[in-house]
C-alpha cells in the first residue's frame, strides 16, 4: 500500500440479530483510502456495501454488533466517544446519501441547514456562515444561491437537492467524502453534472473520496481503485484500470457481461447471471457466488476462497480459478 | 406538411394522432404531454426514452386511458380508445398490458399471488375456476416460476425480481396482443435486469407480441427495441431505428444522453458535461423549441417556431431546426 | 429454462417467520380477560346466582359473604349479578354501536376517498357538521324525544361514531388509491365495485379493525358516563356506569360499589386496547417480512 492511508478499514465485520436468525451484513472486510484518492465500491443490493458505509460512519443501527477496527487519522473511529465522534463529523468526515429529499429537512429552509452546519462545526457567527453559504452553494453550481437560502427542499429539483446536499457535506472542508449512490435516484445528464462537481471538488481540496454504486461504468472514470462486494465480503480489489482490463473474479466478469453495451446491436440476448442474489441469513459454507458461477467446482462449494494477492500486492481476489486472460481476449 | 407516422408502415397496432395530456396541480397546469404522434408497427418493440419529467410513463398511462387526454386521438388496431366507454373499454383493456416500474407495489399486499395472476381471468368472465387455475399456472410456469410454490404465498415473501415475473404472468395471462412496459427493469439489480430483458424477450417471441418499451435507460432500451423514439419535457424529439439512432443521433438531446451515459471502461474519460443545467420546469415549458435553454445550439429561431419532426436519414425523423450531421 | 426454475424457486421455499415469539405475556392476559368477560355474559342467564334486580332492604350495602360474593349495593341487590349483567350492556352497546360507525362511516370514507371531487367534499362537510355538533346535547334530544333505551343508546353512540371511522377509511383510501397495484386492476378493466371491494377493502380493513378495537374500548366509557349521567340505559338495569353513578352516593360507607364496577370497566378498556394493538402489529404484512 503506497503511501499513508487515511482511512483503514481493519477486519470489519457487522451482524444484525433478526428473527431468522443472525446476519452478517459485513463479512471481515479490509480495505484502505489514502489522502486525496477515490475508491470505488461496487455491489448489488443486499452485497452489504451500504452497511459498511454505515459502520465506517458509526451510525449503525442500535442492534448492529461491529468487530474490528475503523482507523481514521489514526484513531479507531469504533472506540470513539460520542462527542470525540460529533467533532469528526462534518469536520473531517463527510456523507452525502442517495435520496436527497430523505437527507435534507423537509421543513426546514435550506439557509437554516447551511447555516446550523457551518455555525455548529466551525463556530461561525450568522453573518459568516451566512456569507459562507451562499459561497458554498455557487460553488456546487446552483444558479442563484442567496434566492435559495430561503427556499425548502421540496422546492428544488432532485439534481439540486444533491446539490445542496452535497454542499451541506463539504461546508466543513472535510478529509473524507463518503458518497453512497449518490446519483442512483437522478437522470443521467444530472449524474454526469453531479458526478464531475464531485471530482471537481475534490481535485481542489485534495480529498479522500469513497464511491459507492452500483454501477460500473460509473467507477470507471472516476475512480483510483475499486472494491467488488458480493455477500458481504470483498471479492476483488484493485486499481480501476487493472481491474477492467485484467478482473480475475468470475463475478465481476459476469456483472460487466450483464450490463447492455450502447454498443451492441438490439435483440443480442444478455448474458444473465443466472440464479438469485445470496441470502444473508443463510451463509453458503463455499464461496457465496458458487451458485451462479461458470467456473464452478467441488472445492469452490466446500471452502471458503480467502482474499489473495497473489500476482500483483494491489490486485486482490477472493477465487480459485481466477480467470487468467484480459479481457477482450478468448476465454 | 410532414407524415406523423413517420415509419415505412406495414400494418401499425397503435396510432397514436396528437396527443396531448396535462393535468393540475395545486392550481397549476403540467403540460406532460404536448402533441404527440407515433405508430407502432404489429410485433416490433418501439422504445421510449427520456429522463424523468419527459411525460413518457405518462404517455404510456393515456394510451391506455388510465389518464384523461385532453385532445388527441388513440387507435388501437383501428378503434379510437378515446371514444370508448364502459363495458367497451374493459373489452379493450384485455387486449392491452402494462408492467410497472415498482413490482412490489404492483401486487396487493393482501392477496395471494393465485388470485392476483388469475384476477384478470375473473374480470374478463372466465367463469370455470379449473380452467383459470390451468391458465395461472401454464402463463406461471412460462416466466419460469413453480406454481406450487408460488400460488399460495403473498407478495411481501417474495423479492423484486420475483415480483416482476410475476407482473409479467399476469400481463400475460390474457395472451394480449400489445403490452406497454412502463421502467419494468429500473428498480432491479443490474444482475438480475439481464434475466428480466431476456425473459421480456422470450415472451414477446412466443405470444407474439408487440411492446411499448418505456425506460430512461439507453443501453436497456437499446437492448430490446427494434425502433426508440426520444421523449423531452412533453415532446418526441426524435424517432429512428435503434441501431441507426444510437450510431448517429440527429437531435442534440439525444447526443446528449449518450454522452452521459458512464462507460464501463477506464480509458474512456468522461467528458466535462456539455449540458447547461436543468430540465425546466413541465409548468411553464420554453417557448419553441423546448430543448432551447440546455441547447449548445440553440439560436432565436428556436425560440420562435416549434420544430417538427423531420425526415433526416432512412427512417429517422428528428424534431430540430439544426440537426447534427 | 429447468435450471433457472429450481434456482428461483430455492428461494421461495423458506418458512415464514415464527410470530409466536410476539405474543406477549400481556396480550394472552388481556385475552384472557376478554374472554371471561364474554363468558359470563353470555353464561349470565344460567349461571347460578342471584337475579341483578331482587332488592333486599334488610341486606342493603352488606359486606362481601357467601351469598353475596361481592356484597350488595344500595338497594340490597346482589352486586356480582349486577356487575356480570352490567358486562352484558357493555358489550352489547360497546360492540355494537362502533359497527354502525364501521359499516356506514367506513363505506362513505372509502367512497370519498375513491371518487374524490364533489362527493368527497360532501361527505367530508357533512362529518365536519355532526362532529361538530355537540354530543352530549344529541344524547339528550334523542332520548327526550325516543325514551332511553338500550337501542337508542346504541344508536347515538354509533351515529356519534361515523365521522371518525370515515376519516380513517378516507386516509387509508386516500394513499391506496394511488398505488401500482389498484392501477394495475383498473387497467386490466376491473369495475369501480371490484376495485372497491377486492383491492382497497382488504387493505383498509387493518386499519379500520384496529380503530374498531380502539372505538369498543372508548364507546364502553362513553356508555358508561351516559349512563353514570343518567342518560343511559334506565333502571333497573344494571349498566357499570349506572353502578358508578349510583356508588357515588356510598363514597364514604362502602367505596367498593363505586370502585368495583370501575375497575372492571379499566380493566376491559385495557385489556381491548391491547388485544387491538398486538393485532394490528401482527397482522401488518410489511412487519412479517424479514
Amino acid at each position: 500500500m503506497s503511501g499513508s492511508a487515511l482511512l483503514s478499514v481493519e477486519d470489519v465485520a457487522v451482524d444484525l440479530p433478526t428473527p431468522r436468525g443472525n446476519l452478517r451484513a459485513v463479512d471481515h472486510v479490509d480495505l484502505s483510502v489514502g489522502a486525496g484518492r477515490t475508491l470505488g465500491i461496487v455491489g448489488e443490493s443486499g452485497c452489504g456495501k451500504t452497511m459498511l458505509s454505515r459502520a465506517i460512519l458509526q451510525l449503525l443501527p442500535k442492534k448492529a454488533r461491529l468487530s474490528g477496527r475503523v482507523m481514521f487519522d489514526g484513531q479507531d473511529l469504533a472506540r470513539c466517544d460520542a462527542s470525540a465522534l460529533r467533532k469528526l463529523r462534518a469536520r473531517s468526515l463527510a456523507v452525502v446519501f442517495q435520496d436527497p429529499m430523505t437527507s435534507l429537512n423537509p421543513v426546514l429552509t435550506i439557509g437554516t441547514q447551511l447555516i446550523e452546519t457551518l455555525q455548529a462545526h466551525l463556530e461561525l457567527d450568522t453573518a459568516s456562515a451566512r456569507k459562507r453559504s451562499v459561497e458554498l452553494l455557487a460553488a456546487v453550481g446552483i444558479p442563484a444561491p442567496e434566492q435559495r437560502l430561503s427556499q425548502y427542499p421540496h422546492q428544488l429539483s432532485g439534481g439540486m437537492r444533491q446539490r445542496v446536499a452535497i454542499a451541506i457535506a463539504l461546508s466543513c472542508e472535510p478529509k473524507l467524502l463518503i458518497a453512497d449512490e449518490p446519483t442512483t435516484a437522478l437522470d443521467v445528464t444530472v449524474q454526469a453534472q453531479i458526478l464531475d462537481l464531485l471530482a471537481r471538488e475534490q481535485r481542489r481540496r485534495h480529498m479522500a473520496m469513497i464511491l459507492i454504486t452500483h454501477d460500473l461504468g460509473v467507477v470507471a472514470g472516476r475512480t483510483d481503485e475499486v472494491a467488488v462486494m458480493y455477500a458481504g465480503r470483498v471479492v476483488e480489489r484493485a486499481p480501476t484500470t487493472a481491474l477492467f482490463k485484467t478482473m480475475r473474479m468470475p463475478y465481476t466478469e459476469a456483472l460487466l457481461a450483464a450490463i447492455p453495451k450502447l454498443e451492441a446491436a438490439p435483440h443480442t440476448p444478455l448474458p444473465a447471471i443466472s440464479g438469485r442474489p445470496p441470502d444473508p441469513t443463510r451463509p453458503l459454507h463455499g464461496c457465496s457466488f458458487s451458485p451462479r458461477c461458470r467456473y464452478v467446482d467441488g472445492r469452490c462449494r466446500q471452502e471458503k476462497p480467502a482474499l489473495s494477492d497473489a500476482e500483483s500486492p494491489d490486485h486482490q481476489y477472493a477465487c480459485f480459478h481466477p480467470i487468467r486472460i484480459a479481457v477482450g481476449g478468448v476465454t | 406538411m410532414q407524415d406523423a407516422t413517420h415509419f415505412q408502415g406495414l400494418d401499425p397496432i397503435l396510432k397514436v394522432e396528437n396527443l396531448v395530456v396535462e393535468y393540475a396541480v395545486g392550481g397549476k397546469t403540467i403540460h406532460a404531454v404536448s402533441d404527440v404522434s407515433l405508430q407502432i408497427a404489429r410485433g416490433e418493440t418501439l422504445g421510449l426514452v427520456g429522463e424523468s419529467g419527459c411525460g413518457k410513463s405518462t404517455l404510456g398511462r393515456a394510451v391506455l386511458q388510465l389518464r384523461p387526454a385532453v385532445s388527441g386521438q388513440v387507435l388501437f388496431d383501428g378503434e379510437d380508445l378515446t371514444a370508448l366507454r364502459g363495458e367497451a373499454l374493459r373489452r379493450m383493456r384485455r387486449r392491452v398490458q402494462l408492467i410497472f416500474q415498482d413490482p412490489s407495489a404492483s401486487l396487493n399486499p393482501r392477496r395471494r399471488i393465485g388470485d392476483i395472476v388469475a384476477e384478470p381471468l375473473v374480470i374478463a368472465g372466465y367463469k370455470d375456476s379449473r380452467e383459470r387455475q390451468e391458465l395461472v399456472e401454464e402463463v406461471l410456469n412460462a416466466v419460469g416460476l413453480d406454481p406450487a410454490l408460488v400460488t399460495g404465498r403473498l407478495p411481501h415473501e417474495f423479492s423484486g425480481w420475483q415480483c416482476q415475473r410475476i407482473c409479467v404472468a399476469r400481463a400475460l395471462v390474457l395472451k394480449p396482443e400489445f403490452i406497454i412496459c412502463d421502467e419494468p427493469v429500473s428498480a432491479l439489480d443490474v444482475s438480475i435486469r439481464a434475466q428480466i430483458l431476456n425473459l421480456l424477450e422470450e415472451m414477446k417471441g412466443r405470444y407474439g407480441l408487440t411492446l411499448l418499451f418505456i425506460a430512461h435507460d439507453l443501453a436497456v432500451v437499446k437492448a430490446v427495441s427494434d425502433r426508440v423514439a426520444v421523449m423531452y419535457l412533453g415532446r418526441l424529439c426524435e424517432v429512428g431505428p435503434s441501431e441507426q439512432l444510437f450510431a448517429n443521433p440527429a437531435h442534440p438531446y439525444t447526443a446528449l444522453l449518450i454522452e452521459a451515459i458512464p462507460v464501463p471502461d477506464p480509458d474512456v474519460r468522461p467528458s466535462e458535461s456539455v449540458a447547461i443545467g436543468e430540465p425546466p420546469s413541465p409548468i411553464t415549458p420554453p417557448s419553441g423549441c423546448r430543448f432551447r435553454t440546455r441547447c449548445p445550439r440553440a439560436d432565436q429561431r428556436c425560440a420562435t417556431e416549434v420544430p417538427e419532426l423531420r425526415l433526416v436519414a432512412p427512417g429517422q425523423y428528428a424534431a430540430c431546426h439544426h440537426p447534427l450531421a | 429454462m429447468a435450471t433457472l426454475e429450481l434456482a428461483i424457486n430455492e428461494g421461495i421455499a423458506a418458512p415464514p417467520v415464527q410470530r409466536a415469539r410476539r405474543l406477549g405475556p400481556l396480550f394472552w392476559m388481556a385475552i384472557g380477560w376478554v374472554a371471561l368477560v364474554f363468558a359470563v355474559a353470555i353464561l349470565a342467564p344460567v349461571l347460578p346466582m342471584p337475579s341483578p334486580t331482587d332488592m333486599d332492604m334488610l341486606e342493603r350495602r352488606a359486606p362481601f359473604s357467601p351469598d353475596h360474593w361481592l356484597g350488595t349495593d344500595g338497594l340490597g341487590r346482589d352486586e356480582l349479578a349486577r356487575l356480570i349483567y352490567g358486562a352484558r350492556i357493555s358489550l352489547v352497546v360497546g360492540l355494537c354501536a362502533p359497527v354502525i360507525g364501521l359499516t356506514i362511516g367506513g363505506a362513505l370514507g372509502m367512497l370519498a376517498g375513491y371518487f374524490r371531487g364533489r362527493f368527497e367534499a360532501l361527505v367530508v362537510g357533512s362529518m365536519d357538521v355532526l362532529l361538530a355538533f355537540p354530543p352530549l346535547i344529541l344524547a339528550l334530544a334523542v332520548t327526550a324525544y325516543l325514551g332511553q333505551s338500550i337501542l337508542n343508546l346504541t344508536l347515538i353512540l354509533g351515529v356519534l361514531g361515523i365521522p371518525a371511522f370515515m376519516r380513517v377509511a378516507r386516509a387509508s383510501t386516500l394513499t391506496l388509491a394511488r398505488r401500482e397495484f389498484v392501477i394495475a386492476a383498473e387497467a386490466l378493466g376491473a369495475t369501480h365495485a371490484r376495485i372497491l371491494l377486492r383491492e382497497l377493502l382488504p387493505n383498509v380493513m387493518l386499519p379500520l379493525l384496529a380503530f374498531f378495537l380502539l372505538g369498543v374500548a372508548v364507546t364502553i366509557v362513553a356508555e358508561g358516563a351516559l349512563s353514570f349521567l343518567g342518560l343511559g340505559v334506565p333502571p333497573p338495569i344494571a349498566s357499570w356506569g349506572s353502578m358508578i353513578g349510583e356508588g357515588r352516593e356510598s363514597l364514604d360507607v362502602a367505596p367498593r360499589l363505586a370502585f368495583i364496577p370501575a375497575i372492571a370497566m379499566f380493566l376491559t378498556v385495557l385489556s381491548f386496547n391491547l388485544v387491538g394493538d398486538t393485532l394490528r402489529a401482527l397482522t401488518d404484512p410489511r412487519q412479517g417480512a424479514l
